[in-house]
C-alpha cells in the first residue's frame, strides 16, 4: 500500500511540474501544435526525398533524355518535318526546342514511371521499412503525414519536369544555334519570352502529373509492398493513355487524367491559350480530390501492422 | 486463474483510476477468425515498472499497437495517461516514448538523420533544440560515434540502441518498450536496465514486454502475464510470486525436535522428519498469512534451537510463468 501512496505523490508532483511549465519541458515541446511544425515536417520530408540516391538516379535518367536527343541530332542531323516526336524537326533551326522535344518524349512513359516510384513509395515504403509506425507514434498524425507525402510527390513532379526542360534548353544552347522562338502559330517571340514559355510548359506538365500522384498515394496506402504500388501506378498511366488512343472509347476521354497531357503545346501559341491550362488543372484537381479523399479514408482507419 | 488476477487488479484499481498510466477494459483484437487479444483488463499504476510477459504469439505486441493507436481495437477501450486512445492520440503520444516490435529506420539516412526525422514528425517538438536533443539521446545510448553512419550499416544491437534513443528524444511520462534488450550485448543489456531504473526513479512509468524472466524479476515492480491472448495474471511481482503457492522453509539444525516444535507452534506444516542426523534439515510449508523469515529465526533462537542454515523458498517467477502459460513449446495460434 505504502508504495502505491508514494506513486501517487510522485504523480501529483509531476503534474504540478508540468502545470507550471518547467523550463526543460518548454524548450523541447510546445503546449499547442503549431502550423510551423507541419512546414518543418515538409522540409524534412523534402530533404529526405532529395538526399536519396534513388531520387537523383531518376532525375538523372530524365536528364538523359534531352542529352541523348541533343547529341543524336547533332551527330545525325535533323529529321524532316512530321517524322519522330513533335518539335524534333525544329531543333536544328533553334536549339531551344531540345527541352520541349524531350518533354514530348518523356511524358508518355518516363515521367509517369518516376511519379509512380515516388508516389507509390510514399506510404508503402515507410510501411515496408517499419518507419511508418514510428512516424505515427511520434505522432505525425495520419492526415498530416498523407498531406506532407503528397506535397513532396508534387515537388518531385516539378523537379522532374524542370529537369527535362531546363537541361534540354541548356543542351540546345550548347549544341545548336539559338534564336527567337517560332511559335506554332508562326509568330516569333524573343528568346527571353520563349524561355518563360518553356518554364510555363514545365509547370503545365507538373500539374498534369498531380492526378497521377494522387492515384499513386492512394495505391500506396493499400499495401506494405512498395513495388506493387509503384508498378500499379505506372501501369495505370499507360492504360489511361491507351484508352485515350482508342477512338471508340471517345466518351471516356474527357475523364482520363492523361487526356490533356500533351496539350501543353497550347502554351506555345501566340497569344498563349491558357484555357487548356485551366481545364487541365480542373481535371487534375478533381482527381486529387477523389483519390486524396480515398487515400485519407483508407489510411485513417487502417491497422498499421508492419 | 483469471479470477485471481481479477481480484488483484480490482483492488488496485478501485480507489483511484487517475493513478493509472495505462488502463484497458475488455480490450480485444480479432484478426479475421483469430482472436489475438481477448478481453484484456490491464492496470498499470503510474510510476510502476510493469513487466508484460507472455510466450511468443500471446498478443503482447498487438496490445502495444492498440495502446499506441496503430491498430484499432475490435472491442473494449484503452486509456493511456488518463486519456482515451486512440481518440486523444495527439495529446497523449508526445508524452509517450515507444519501441514497438523492434526498431525501424530509413536505411539510406544516418542514425542522427533518422532521429531528426522522427522528431520533426511530432508537431509538438521544438525545432531549435532538435539537434541538441538528438545528440543527447545518442550519447545516452552510447551511439555518439555512430551518429553519422547510415542506418543500414548498423548492427542489430546498434539499431536497438538507436530505437531506444528515439524513445528518449523528449522527457516522457510513459515509456512503452517491446523487448528492449533484444539483440543487445551484456553491456548494452545492463545499460538498458540502468536506463529503465533511472527513468523509474524520475517517476516515469515503464511498460516493458520481455521474455527474459530474470530481467523482469530484477527490474519490475508489477507484472502481467499473457497467454494465448488473455491476461492470466496481473499484480505486483510479490503478489504474483505469492499466488504460486505457499513458501517453504528449510532449517538446518542439530536440534531437529525442538525446531519442529517451534515451527509447528508458528502454524507451519512441518514435514515428518527424515532419519535423524547431526545436521538435520527440517522442512515445512508456511501458512498463507506467513511470518516474516526473521521472525521465524527469532522464534527458533529464543527456544535455543541452534540454527545453522535457514531459507524461505518460493516458486521462482519462471516456475510461475510456466504454470500460468503452460509447458508446451508449440506456439498457440
Ligand atoms: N497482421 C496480422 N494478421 C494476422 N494475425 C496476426 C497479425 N499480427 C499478429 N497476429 C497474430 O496475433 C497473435 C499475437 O501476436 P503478437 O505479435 O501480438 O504476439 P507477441 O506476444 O508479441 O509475440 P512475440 O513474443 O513473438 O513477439 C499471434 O497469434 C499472431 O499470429
Ligand atoms: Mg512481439
Amino acid at each position: 500500500m505504502s508504495s502505491r501512496e508514494a506513486d501517487a505523490t510522485t504523480g501529483a508532483a509531476r503534474d504540478a511540474d508540468l502545470a507550471d511549465a518547467g523550463g526543460t519541458t518548454d524548450t523541447v515541446r510546445r503546449p499547442r501544435a503549431a502550423a510551423s511544425g507541419t512546414l518543418r515536417l515538409l522540409g524534412n520530408e523534402l530533404a529526405t526525398l532529395f538526399t536519396r540516391w534513388r531520387t537523383w538516379a531518376m532525375l538523372g535518367a530524365l536528364a538523359l533524355i534531352p542529352i541523348l536527343i541533343g547529341i543524336a541530332i547533332r551527330i545525325a542531323g535533323g529529321s524532316s518535318a512530321g517524322r519522330g516526336p513533335a518539335f524534333l524537326d525544329q531543333i536544328t533551326g533553334n536549339g531551344l526546342f531540345v527541352g520541349i522535344a524531350a518533354m514530348t518524349v518523356a511524358i508518355p512513359l518516363f515521367l509517369p514511371l518516376t511519379i509512380g516510384v515516388t508516389a507509390g513509395d510514399a506510404i508503402a515504403g515507410e510501411a515496408s521499412h517499419g518507419t511508418l509506425r514510428y512516424l505515427l507514434i511520434a505522432p505525425a498524425g495520419r492526415i498530416r503525414l498523407l498531406v506532407v507525402k503528397y506535397l513532396a510527390a508534387a515537388a518531385f513532379c516539378l523537379a522532374g519536369t524542370l529537369t527535362v526542360v531546363v537541361l534540354g534548353t541548356l543542351v540546345g544552347w550548347l549544341l545548336f544555334p539559338i534564336g527567337p522562338v517560332t511559335l506554332l502559330s508562326g509568330d516569333e517571340i524573343p528568346v527571353g519570352e520563349g524561355l518563360l514559355r518553356f518554364l510555363a510548359v514545365a509547370a503545365y506538365v507538373a500539374v498534369s502529373l498531380l492526378g497521377l500522384s494522387a492515384i499513386g498515394l492512394f495505391l500506396s496506402t493499400l499495401t506494405t509492398v512498395p513495388i506493387g504500388a509503384m508498378a500499379a501506378t505506372s501501369i495505370l498511366a499507360v492504360v489511361s493513355q491507351i484508352v485515350g488512343a482508342i477512338p471508340q472509347l471517345e466518351a471516356l476521354h474527357p475523364w482520363l487524367f492523361t487526356d490533356r497531357w500533351l496539350d501543353f503545346a497550347d502554351l506555345l501559341r501566340s497569344p498563349p491559350v491558357w484555357d487548356s491550362f485551366a481545364a487541365n488543372a480542373l481535371l487534375q484537381g478533381a482527381y486529387v480530390l477523389v483519390f486524396g479523399t480515398l487515400a485519407i479514408t483508407r489510411f485513417v482507419t487502417r491497422d498499421v501492422l508492419s | 486463474m483469471s479470477g485471481r488476477a481479477g481480484t488483484v487488479v480490482d483492488d488496485a484499481v478501485a480507489d483511484d483510476a487517475a493513478d493509472l498510466a495505462i488502463r484497458t477494459r475488455g480490450l480485444t483484437k480479432r484478426f479475421r477468425s483469430q482472436v489475438a487479444v481477448d478481453g484484456l483488463d490491464l492496470a498499470v499504476p503510474r510510476g510502476a515498472v510493469y513487466g508484460f510477459l507472455g510466450p511468443n504469439g500471446s498478443g503482447k505486441t498487438t496490445t502495444i499497437r492498440m495502446l499506441l493507436g496503430l491498430v484499432r481495437a475490435t472491442a473494449g477501450e484503452a486509456e493511456v495517461l488518463g486519456s482515451p486512445m486512440p481518440r486523444a492520440i495527439d495529446a497523449v503520444l508526445p508524452r509517450v516514448g515507444a519501441l514497438v516490435e523492434g526498431p525501424a529506420f530509413s536505411p539510406y539516412l544516418t542514425g542522427a538523420q533518422n532521429l531528426r526525422r522522427f522528431d520533426a514528425a511530432d508537431r509538438h517538438s521544438i525545432g531549435s533544440t532538435r539537434d541538441t536533443r538528438v545528440a543527447e539521446a545518442l550519447e545516452r545510448v552510447g551511439l555518439s560515434h555512430a551518429a553519422a553512419k547510415k542506418a543500414h550499416a548498423y548492427s542489430l544491437g546498434m539499431k536497438q540502441r538507436l530505437g531506444l534513443a528515439n524513445a528518449l528524444l523528449m522527457p516522457r511520462d510513459l515509456l512503452v518498450l517491446d523487448e528492449p534488450t533484444n539483440g543487445l550485448d551484456p553491456q548494452g543489456t545492463r545499460e538498458v536496465r540502468a536506463l529503465i531504473r533511472s527513468f523509474a526513479a524520475d517517476g516515469t512509468t515503464v511498460f516493458v514486454s520481455s521474455h527474459l524472466l530474470a530481467e523482469v524479476e530484477q527490474l519490475c515492480t508489477h507484472v502481467g502475464v499473457m497467454s494465448a491472448g488473455r491476461l492470466v495474471a496481473q499484480g505486483t511481482l510479490e503478489e504474483l510470486r505469492r499466488s504460486g503457492g505457499r513458501a517453504r522453509v528449510r532449517v538446518r539444525t542439530p536440534d531437529a525436535p525442538a525446531a519442529r516444535r517451534v515451527l509447528a507452534g508458528l502454524g507451519i506444516e512441518v514435514e515428518s522428519g527424515s532419519a535423524a542426523s547431526d545436521l538435520e534439515v527440517v522442512v515445512g510449508t508456511l501458512p498463507d498469512d506467513e511470518e516474516a523469515p526473521e521472525a521465524i529465526v527469532a522464534a527458533l533462537v529464543a527456544e535455543r534451537v541452534r540454527v545453522r542454515g535457514f531459507a524461505v523458498e518460493r516458486a521462482s517467477l519462471e516456475q510461475r510463468f510456466v504454470e500460468l502459460t503452460g509447458e508446451g513449446f508449440d506456439v498457440v495460434a
